[in-house]
């Protein structure tokens, strides 16, 4: 398995395990009036769940299993699927921090996290793309 | 990997393309309120990126590695698996585009009775295949 896909798989299990600890706490806020704070933190639990863990785990897979891009080059452009790694952790993060920030602070500087976890996530979707459609070929 | 499989897969993509592009938006409107009825998109960028992007990816990648049934006809028929891309494309969109459009008939429910069709029909497609390697 190549480092990157390395790095994304592992990446993803992190995320997996943080979001299943926020699971627990957005629970637990019921029960513990100290914890109310968390439910500021249920749209970070989905996005934990959905682009942290499971979108993560398909990138890393894909990147390792799918048809090589050629014999030279048989994972095509390495640099881009690192830069994928590196958008989409940095605008992930960015948005855990700046989400409830924002939310317990309304119109505050947090909201310049929450623009750049946007363009970063979005980025790395694209680039993603970008980097693994001419992988894509057909052999029955 | 097989035809249906890039279908599958290369049809996940451009809803990864769309959905991720509807969330940037709606986060960036959540930073900067700039037009409140970017809300609206919410059901459809949950829809395009947990149905079409995750779902629909995996059920390509599983069309194309799960075990072969034989030399003749490896994969078995393609029958379920044209089926489970038409039910499931048509469910998403019909579930997405529920909540923007007034209508007497229950798109919302329409769409999710095509994704369960279209689930059931993969189910059919896969349950054969999924056996120890070699056997058969």
């Amino acid at each position: 398995m190549p480092a990157i896909s390395r790095w994304f798989i592992k990446a993803g299990l992190v995320y997996f395990l943080a979001a299943m600890l926020l699971a627990i706490g957005l629970k637990a806020q019921f029960s513990f009036p100290v914890l109310r704070f968390l439910a500021f933190f249920n749209p970070v639990y989905y996005h934990l769940l959905t682009v942290g863990w499971i979108t993560q785990i398909i990138m890393g897979v894909s990147h390792w299993m799918f048809p090589r891009f050629s014999r030279e080059k048989p994972r095509g452009n390495e640099a881009l699927a690192w830069l994928v790694f590196v958008l989409l952790n940095a605008g992930l993060l960015l948005r855990i921090t700046g989400e409830p920030m924002l939310a317990l602070n309304p119109g505050s500087i947090w909201n310049t996290l929450l623009i750049l976890s946007a363009i970063l996530q979005w980025l790395a979707g694209a680039l993603y793309i970008r980097a693994i459609w001419p992988r894509l070929k057909e052999k029955p | 990997m097989p035809f249906l499989s890039l279908i599958l897969i290369r049809t996940a993509l451009l809803y990864l393309a769309i959905g991720f592009t509807l969330g940037g938006l709606i986060l960036l409107n959540k930073a900067v309120p700039f037009q409140p009825a970017l809300w609206r998109l919410l059901p459809l960028h949950v829809e395009f990126t947990l149905v079409g992007w995750i779902i629909q990816f995996v059920m390509g990648a599983a069309y194309w590695m799960l075990p072969r049934l034989g030399q003749y006809r490896p994969r078995g028929s393609d029958v379920p698996v044209w089926g489970t891309i038409i039910c499931l494309n048509a469910g998403i969109w019909l579930a997405g585009i529920a909540t923007f459009v007034s209508s007497p008939f229950p798109l919302e429910m329409a769409g999710r009775m095509l994704e369960f069709a279209a689930i059931v029909l993969f189910a059919v497609h896969a349950w054969p295949r999924v056996r120890p390697f070699g056997e058969g």
